[in-house]
């Protein structure tokens, strides 16, 4: 058992995982990619069967500076297509610690998502899963990789996904 | 499905098109998208895959071409087919998988017929039961139905619902161009899929598409934000790691280069509707990475056939209508329109086969940064795709302007080209050969 798993464990990645969407949800993109290390990665794939998303095709594949081009663009005034900005709702569930996955360095997180888009008023959903590969940082974690499979990864997509999920 | 025109259609498309602008309708009328499928996509080459995607026998893929479910198959070694994903007994559809391998046979879910992947049906459950009828199971009615012709350039597969026209390599022109300079950028001169396909739904026109892909006046606009934010961050890893950023944020700051540039550009019209983008972003570092593909090419080529083929300098080539091709960066999208306010896009990208792995990448940047559902770039052009849509349905004007530097282009060995590369040319040029199709002259 990883020396990560204790008491309380579970309630405080639970609060980490909300704290996370509830970021997004309010745009506070800075806050949100401070989440990760400095060599994090948000990673997005086009397969689920896909281990390692370097050097392959993903819907998102994004290090530091590549989260940090998105976040200007998002923040840009002639971000066209962010007028007026979509509004999302995250909800975030079945939190499960991994322990067999877990190690005395790293706790691996397995979670759910239901995510709600406004846009144009039109409305979309997004499900999925969350694989949260956590590093401890002081009384927090920080995110070395963060998978999100994407249920609807191969369907057509309608319109594009301009921010993280 | 042949394209000669109805008198009721000339009625229905006279003055649509003039040289200079066209009609709102061309864009919006449900009558005219139908004319559209029955005088442009069953007429002409429709893009089906390409050759890598079907390796083995049995190996299909589907697509459409207009409202037609098809499925493109590896027969023998040697031979591959387009039929229509129905069966000939009670009409249910072959399949319903974008791709996979059918076995030996493709077999009904419904009442076990079993094909050949010519068509030709292999065998029919209990076939004393059709002694003394009519059917014939050599008969055409009995087989899966195939497209009239099929045919590939260097890989590339197209299939034509029009038994007669002009073969493919006559019908392609210059736009073949598109696929030599892939394929020719590859040591081993050919390429192989990459078999992510990413499918992007539009609100909007399929013309809008194709028109926006040789706009040159539209990318520092529309995608100011991503091509700012890109060079911004460009400056900070060079300023944190003392190190260039990589290639792939350039493919998006490049976005932001000022109108001014694009003018020194040259776009040109090939028969058949088919045009390209000349010019391109500068993509001949010399890092270590491209010069030990220059090396590699060097060895296959010969210096200066080398030199000749990474001069070609093709931003982008349509190939109307169906394709969108950026051959440098070995990507291209295939058109479906779904009506008339509904296109989806089928985004693909291709190895070439003996470069090095750096210069995959360097593709595959590209088609998560710019073409993937998650496109920082495509966000901008969707949206403006949509709102010309919404704007197109009102009644506040009838006509869509396509004025510019109209009057100056250069006309040659059957080839147009424009006086600028903010030309309106390709628009014009897409539309003549729009008018051509519908009035069955092409």
């Amino acid at each position: 058992m990883s020396k990560l798993i204790k008491a309380g464990t579970q309630q405080e990645i639970e609060q980490f995982l909300y704290n996370q969407s509830e970021m997004l949800d309010t745009r506070r993109w800075q806050d949100w990619i401070d989440l990760f290390t400095a060599d994090g990665i948000y990673w997005m794939p086009a397969d689920p069967a896909d281990e390692d998303g370097d050097g392959i095709p993903s819907i998102f594949y994004e290090d530091h500076y590549l989260m940090r081009t998105r976040m200007k663009r998002l923040d840009h005034p002639r971000a066209w297509s962010q007028s007026p900005a979509p509004r999302t709702s995250h909800l975030v569930s079945n939190v499960q610690l991994d322990a067999a996955a877990s190690t005395d360095k790293e706790l691996v997180v397995r979670s759910r998502f239901f995510t709600g888009e406004i846009r144009l008023d039109k409305q979309r959903h997004f499900v999925g899963s969350y694989t949260h590969y956590l590093i401890p940082d002081g009384k927090s974690w920080k995110i070395r990789l963060q998978r999100v499979d994407i249920l609807n990864y191969d369907a057509p997509f309608d319109y594009v996904l301009q921010v993280w999920l | 499905m042949d394209g000669q025109s109805t008198p009721a259609d000339k009625i229905l498309l006279e003055g649509l098109v003039e040289t200079d602008r066209v009609h709102k309708d061309c864009y919006v009328s449900e009558e005219v998208f139908e004319k559209e499928l029955e005088h442009i996509f069953y007429k002409s080459w429709i893009y089906a895959g390409h050759e890598s995607q079907i390796k083995n026998k049995g190996d299909f893929t589907t697509f459409q071409i207009g409202r037609q479910p098809m499925i493109l198959v590896r027969g023998d070694a040697d031979n591959f087919h387009v039929l229509f994903n129905r069966c000939p007994h009670r009409g249910a559809m072959l399949t319903n998988r974008h791709m996979g391998n059918a076995g030996h046979h493709f077999i009904c879910s419904y009442h076990a017929w079993q094909f050949n992947f010519d068509g030709s049906v292999h065998a029919i459950p209990s076939p004393a039961g059709y002694d003394d009828t009519r059917f014939d199971k050599n008969d055409q009615d009995a087989c899966m139905k195939a497209a009239p012709r099929v045919a590939s350039y260097r890989g590339f597969i197209f299939a034509s619902l029009a038994a007669d026209g002009p073969d493919l390599e006559t019908w392609l022109s210059g736009a073949k161009a598109a696929f030599d300079d892939i394929c020719d950028r590859a040591p081993e001169g050919e390429v192989e899929v990459v078999k992510t396909c990413f499918r992007v739904v539009q609100k909007s026109n399929w013309k809008i598409f194709l028109e926006n892909q040789l706009d040159a006046l539209h990318p520092s606009i529309t995608h100011g934000a991503a091509g700012r934010a890109a060079a911004d961050v460009e400056e900070e890893i060079k300023a944190e790691t003392g190190q260039e950023a990589p290639l792939q944020y350039h493919y998006l700051s490049a976005f932001t280069t000022p109108i001014y540039k694009w003018d020194g550009l040259e776009t040109a019209g090939h028969k058949y509707g088919h045009s390209m983008l000349q010019g391109y972003m500068g993509l001949r570092p010399k890092d270590p990475d491209t010069l030990e593909y220059e090396a590699v090419m060097e060895k296959a080529y010969g210096k200066e056939r080398t030199d000749e083929i990474f001069n070609t300098n093709i931003h982008h080539v349509l190939v109307y209508p169906c394709l969108s091709v950026q051959s440098p960066l070995q990507q291209l999208r295939a058109v479906r329109p779904l009506g008339p306010n509904e296109t989806l896009t089928e985004i693909w990208h291709f190895r070439l086969k003996g470069a090095p792995e750096a210069i995959y990448r360097r593709s595959l940047h590209y088609y998560n940064l710019v073409n993937s559902p998650s496109t920082m770039i495509n966000a901008d052009d969707l949206y403006n795709f949509w709102r010309c849509q919404q704007g197109l349905t009102s009644e506040g004007g009838d006509w869509v302007s396509f004025h510019r530097n109209e009057g100056q282009d250069y006309h040659e060995d059957g080839v147009t080209t424009s006086v600028t590369g903010l030309s309106e040319l390709p628009m014009r040029h897409m539309f003549t050969a729009w008018a051509g199709y519908m009035k069955g002259e092409l």
